[in-house]
Order: C-alpha cells, then sequence, then structure tokens
C-alpha cells in the first residue's frame, strides 16, 4: 500500500498530486544538472568568470546556504545545550533544512573547482594556514554531523520502523544526539568563521580585509554570529512557507515566537558589532591601505552606499527591533517580514564579501569589474534549490517531521 | 655577518622597470609567451579571459594636446615578500593545498600546476591581477608544438599559473654553477626572457639583495617605487618614473593626494 509509508494520524496529498509536484520541481532539477554536467565536461569556460572575478555567484549561493542553514546548529544547540524543550517542536526541520543546505554547499564547491578530480588535494596537501581549508574540513565534518542526525528523523518511517535492528538505531541515535548537537555547534562555530576568514584575510583587497583577534580577523566571528541569529529565521520562513503550501498548522505559535525571540536578540547583537566592525573599517582600516569609504561605493552602476544602508538598517536593525518587541513577533505579518529581510541582509553581506570584493577596483587607472553569470552559473545556483525542496517535499510526505502536526491537525 | 655573506644565504629576486624608457612595444610579452609556453586563443579580445604572465597597461594623464602623456606599465608577477616580509604574500597564505609556494632561497613565489585544484582563492588574493585561470585546455598550432620550450611544463585546463620569474632559467644556471664548482649564479647567467627582450632596457632583472646586481642600487633610486605600496604587500618588482601623474596612478595614497607637478 502506498500509504503505509506515510506516518500515521497524519493526512498528505495524493500520490498523483505529489508526484506531479515532485515531476514539476524535478524539471527544473534537471536543467541544473544538464548544465553541471557542461560545465565539468567542458570546464569554467561555460560560466562568466574571468581573471577578475575568480570567485562569482557560486561562491555567494555557497556562503548564502551555509549562513542560512545555521539555524541546524544553533538550534540544536537551544535544544540540547540550553535546553530549550520548544525548539523540539522545530529542530527537525531545521536539521533537514542544514542537511540540504551543506549539502548543497558542498556540491556548489565541486561544482566550482577547476580540477574537480583534484578535490580531494584540499584534504592531502593541506595548508594549515589557509582558511579554505579550515572551511573543507570543518564543513565536511559538519556534513557527517548532519547526516548523523538527520538519520534518526529517516528510521522513523513507519515501513522502515517496522524492522527493529534499525527500530532500535534510531532509539538509540536518539539518545546520544546531544554529542552530536555539541560537536555540530563546535565545527560550526568554526567553518562559519573560516568562511568570514576566507574575506577578511586578503589584505590585498581592502575592501574585504579586516584586523582581528590573534589570526583570526573581526569577519570570522561576525559570520559565526550572523549565521546564528539568522539561520533560525530562515528555519522560520520555511516552517511558514511549508505551511501555507500544505494549509496546515505545523507548529505552534509559542515555537515561533520563542525562535523568533532569541534570533532578534542575537540579530541585535550582530548588527551591533555590525556596526562597529564597520565604522572601524571604514574610519582605520581602509585609510591605512590608501582607500577611503566612498572608494568602495561610487562609480559604478551597482555598489552605491545603498546596498551598505540595505544590509545594516533596513535588512538588520529594523527586523532585529521588529523582532524583539512582543507586539512585532506576534503579528504574522512583522514576523514572516522581519524573517524575510533579515534573510536578504545576510545574503546581501555574503554578496558584497564575494562579488564586491572582486568589483573594487586597486589601481586608480583600473575601472570596476563587473560581471554577470552565464546561464549555466544560474542553472546550477537554481540546482540546489531544486534538489531541497524535493528532499523537503519527500522528508514531509514519508517522516514526522513536526511532532506538533497530530495535535495541531486532528484526522 | 657581512652583507656578503648574508648575500650568499638569502636572495632577493627582483626587477626594476624604468617606465619613462617602456614604449609598449609589447617584446617582453611575446618574449614571455615564448618562453613560458603560454597558450592562446583564436580569438583573444576577451582581455579578461586571456593567460598571460606579463601584461602591459597603457594610462594616460587624461588632459588633451599639447599637454596628453602616456605611459606604458609592463606587470609581471610582483613576487611579493609579504606583509611582514617573511613570505607570507597575499597568495600564498591562502592557497588550501599549498600549489603556491614561497622560495626562501630565492624569494620567488612558485605555482605547482599538478598541485592546484582551480579555486581560484589565489586570484582573489592578488591585488596586482598577476594570476590567469586555464579556462580552456591549450591548444597550439601544430608547427608551433615542436617550437614549445622543454624546460616548462605545459599547463591544462582548470588550473591557474602565473609569472614565475622564469625559474628554469634560475635552475639551470644554478645547475652550470654547481659543474663549475661555484657557489654564486652571476648577474648575467640568470635573466627573465622578458628582460633580455625589452629593446630599450627598460626591464633590469636581478638580486635586490646582491650589491654586485645593478637592481640593488637602482631600487634605492629617488624614482623608484612600487606598485600599491600601501597595501604592504612587499613586492620585489619596482619601478622608475620621473613622472608625478605616473606614480599618482600606482598607488591609492599617492592618488589621494595633491603632488605638485
Amino acid at each position: 500500500m502506498t500509504t503505509s509509508a506515510i506516518p500515521s494520524g497524519v493526512k498528505r496529498c495524493s500520490t498523483a498530486q505529489f508526484m506531479l509536484w515532485i515531476t514539476a520541481i524535478g524539471a527544473v532539477l534537471l536543467w541544473g544538472v544538464y548544465a553541471m554536467g557542461l560545465i565539468w565536461w567542458k570546464g569554467l569556460n561555460q560560466t562568466n568568470m574571468n581573471d577578475a572575478y575568480g570567485f562569482a555567484l557560486w561562491i555567494w549561493a555557497d556562503l548564502a546556504v551555509i549562513a542560512l542553514g545555521g539555524g541546524a546548529f544553533f538550534s540544536g544547540f537551544l535544544v540540547y545545550i540550553i535546553g530549550k524543550k520548544e525548539l523540539k517542536n522545530i529542530i527537525n526541520y531545521a536539521v533537514v533544512l542544514g542537511f540540504i543546505c551543506y549539502s548543497s554547499a558542498l556540491l556548489i564547491l565541486a561544482i566550482d573547482i577547476g580540477q574537480p578530480l583534484r578535490g580531494w588535494f584540499i584534504f592531502w596537501h593541506a595548508n594549515v594556514h589557509s582558511m579554505l581549508t579550515e572551511v573543507a574540513f570543518c564543513l565536511s565534518c559538519y556534513f557527517l554531523v548532519l547526516t548523523i542526525e538527520y538519520i534518526p528523523l529517516i528510521l522513523e518511517n513507519p515501513k522502515i520502523d517496522r524492522v527493529p535492528f534499525l527500530h532500535h538505531l534510531g532509539h538509540n541515535m536518539h539518545g546520544i544526539m546531544a554529542v552530536f548537537a555539541a560537536v555540530g555547534v563546535f565545527l560550526s562555530f568554526f567553518h562559519q568563521g573560516s568562511l568570514g576568514g576566507v574575506a577578511g584575510v586578503l589584505y590585498g583587497r581592502p575592501f574585504a580585509y579586516r584586523s582581528g583577534l590573534l589570526i583570526w580577523p573581526w569577519t570570522f566571528f561576525l559570520f559565526t554570529w550572523s549565521a546564528a541569529a539568522v539561520g533560525p529565521c530562515f528555519t522560520i520562513l520555511v516552517t511558514w512557507l511549508t505551511e501555507k503550501i500544505t494549509r496546515k498548522k505545523l507548529v505552534k505559535d509559542s515555537v515561533y515566537q520563542l525562535l523568533a525571540k532569541i534570533s532578534g536578540w542575537m540579530l541585535l547583537t550582530y548588527i551591533i558589532a555590525k556596526i562597529i566592525d564597520t565604522w572601524y573599517w571604514a574610519a582605520h582600516t581602509a585609510p591605512q591601505f590608501g582607500f577611503h569609504l566612498m572608494d568602495f561605493y561610487s562609480n559604478n552602476p551597482v555598489y552605491g552606499i545603498w546596498i551598505l544602508i540595505a544590509e545594516i538598517l533596513v535588512c538588520g536593525v529594523l527586523p532585529a527591533l521588529v523582532l524583539i518587541t512582543k507586539k512585532g513577533r506576534e503579528n504574522g505579518f512583522l514576523l514572516i517580514s522581519a524573517a524575510i529581510l533579515a534573510v536578504i541582509g545576510i545574503c546581501i553581506n555574503r554578496w558584497v564579501m564575494v562579488l564586491q570584493v572582486m568589483a573594487v577596483p586597486l589601481f586608480p587607472f583600473h575601472k570596476w569589474y563587473m560581471y554577470s553569470p552565464s546561464w549555466q552559473e544560474v542553472a546550477t545556483t537554481i540546482l540546489p534549490v531544486a534538489y531541497g525542496i524535493i528532499l523537503l517535499s519527500i522528508s514531509y510526505r514519508y517522516l514526522p517531521v513536526f511532532p506538533q502536526e497530530k495535535e495541531l491537525n486532528p484526522v | 655577518m657581512t652583507e656578503n655573506n648574508q648575500h650568499k644565504k638569502v636572495r632577493r629576486y627582483g626587477m626594476v622597470i624604468d617606465l619613462d624608457k617602456c614604449t609598449g612595444c609589447g617584446a617582453c610579452m611575446v618574449a614571455c609567451y615564448s618562453e613560458n609556453n603560454v597558450p592562446f586563443r583564436t580569438d583573444e579580445t576577451k582581455k579578461l579571459d586571456s593567460l598571460n604572465w606579463l601584461r602591459v597597461f597603457k594610462v594616460s594623464n587624461n588632459k588633451s594636446f599639447p599637454d596628453v602623456d602616456i605611459c606604458h606599465i609592463p606587470m609581471p608577477c610582483m613576487q611579493c615578500d609579504g606583509m611582514h616580509g617573511h613570505g607570507h604574500a597575499p597568495c600564498v597564505s591562502v592557497c588550501p593545498a599549498v600549489a603556491t609556494d614561497y622560495d626562501h632561497e630565492t624569494g620567488i613565489v612558485s605555482q605547482i600546476y599538478t598541485r592546484c585544484f582551480g579555486c581560484r582563492y589565489c586570484m582573489a588574493a592578488c591585488p596586482y591581477h598577476a594570476r590567469t585561470f586555464n579556462w580552456w585546455d591549450p591548444v597550439w598550432p601544430a608547427d608551433m608544438k615542436k617550437s614549445l620550450n622543454p624546460s616548462v611544463s605545459v599547463r591544462m585546463r582548470g588550473v591557474v599559473e602565473k609569472c614565475s620569474f622564469c625559474f628554469h632559467r634560475y635552475q639551470q644556471a644554478k645547475e652550470k654553477a654547481f659543474v663549475e664548482e661555484r657557489m654564486q649564479v652571476e648577474e648575467t647567467e640568470y635573466q627573465t626572457a622578458c628582460a633580455e627582450a625589452c629593446p630599450v632596457k627598460a626591464i633590469t632583472f636581478g638580486d635586490l639583495n646582491n650589491p654586485d646586481h645593478k637592481v640593488h642600487s637602482l631600487k634605492k633610486d629617488k624614482n623608484a617605487f612600487r606598485l600599491l605600496e600601501s597595501l604592504h604587500t612587499n613586492p620585489k618588482v619596482y619601478y622608475l618614473t620621473k613622472r608625478d601623474w605616473v606614480r599618482r596612478q600606482c598607488d591609492n595614497i599617492d592618488s589621494h593626494t595633491d603632488i605638485k607637478e
């Protein structure tokens, strides 16, 4: 029976409807797979990257999905380390989202490198001074942790759960999940930070370069902090979207409220730190390297000072203020708007730390380097989105992702 | 320890390029292509996709006739000593697979093509755009295959390459000196292809630490400077010019400062 794979006590759409949905998203996925094949077969000449734009759309997508996937490690930290038991009602979805984001990030990296068959060199010939090495190690290890966190959920599928060994395996894995959550938090702290360090150590690029603490530039800490702040907003947003698509209430408002409150305070403290960092960089660091603030924001068609205002004020201060106030969180429209703004803000941050870094001219006789991605780059960037929607759909349909679903939607 | 004894231990090969002599003829670029087996494509109109280890930039003072003036700036890899001069060049410390390294014997920044997996982090780190990527597999016209330099390995698609100060020539000169039971490589024994090809001798190459080499005194000239010096990359390529507007084009701090003409 088809329905036997669906968890008991919950209602799902018909198989035909589900297949239609998967086919539609699958078509987009295939488009991305085709583009990926072209890139692997013909090389990076299929992109619009060039010698000035060595880092482009993919690296932004990589940084963005890793930041948004931060909801997994931070929710795990809140549930298993801090003891916010109420968030257990959303942690499964946060883990699935994290798994999708991190597997996507690894896939993007595999597409992005010029010699994919040599990808293992980063582990074998590791340069311990490189932030990218730290990223590769922590990212791979954390992906393993996320896989371990995802497995017990898969084992809860009614068909799989019938097998006694798998039932006990899942049960025992649940029992030690706090250990993996703690390992995940440790690893996430380093790889989120290292991704910030990737840009922050570039002293040949004053737009990105930051001073810091010991070997870590300030961007190291800002990236970790921002991922912890905005990751939960992304979890809220995707859960809300899932509720709209399935037309069901899946998580109680109190769960949203708690996660939003924590996210709001994290976002507020992050944005204060970001403002201080921006001021110090503009007033001290960049001038030491021969640049004034407006050198980075003028004489080009895209990167005006608006982007800094949008990132810090509109998509940073504003959503933080909404999320820390009870009235703001309790108003559904304001809550979701704030979550959307926070997600946009973090995406802008990752964008400027990758693409604007490449765009800024360093010599007075150079012009701004502008770039627009090729269709192959766009398709391979959409590929993880399609993959994510499919995995989310399958997980929602066949796994007991939301513990409160039965109670909120009695069949 | 005397300066001479120190020199036996540490060489710092570098260049001094006289911008007031350079005519922009491009002979240095052609010599570099030929010497280092740098591939090219039929259509080279997209300059940011072109492979070259040495680029000649043309800059202008943006004045109208009769005050107009132009300058050509040949730009190889700057072979940076890094922020604190310990070899932590912007590109070296970021490479995740040690595919680029700083040779403490010569101060030359190497690129190991068979180690590079094409992440391009070094390109993002280099402020001089000295590094180029093999976006395509190299293809040479059939007859040209026979004239490839056997001392320099050809590179494959998907890896980064850059100027090596013709390091193979240094190795050959060192071997010759060893056979002749000499410790020193003479100035004339190791010269880069671009320096040799320059018809007006605008490029001088040698050991910056060796008082017997011309570059040692040239780098101390009052008109000597380095590109983007304010970034603290410590390049080993120096430039000479008497023209203040040219200097202003070569560093952002200078460009923000009013220098009297």
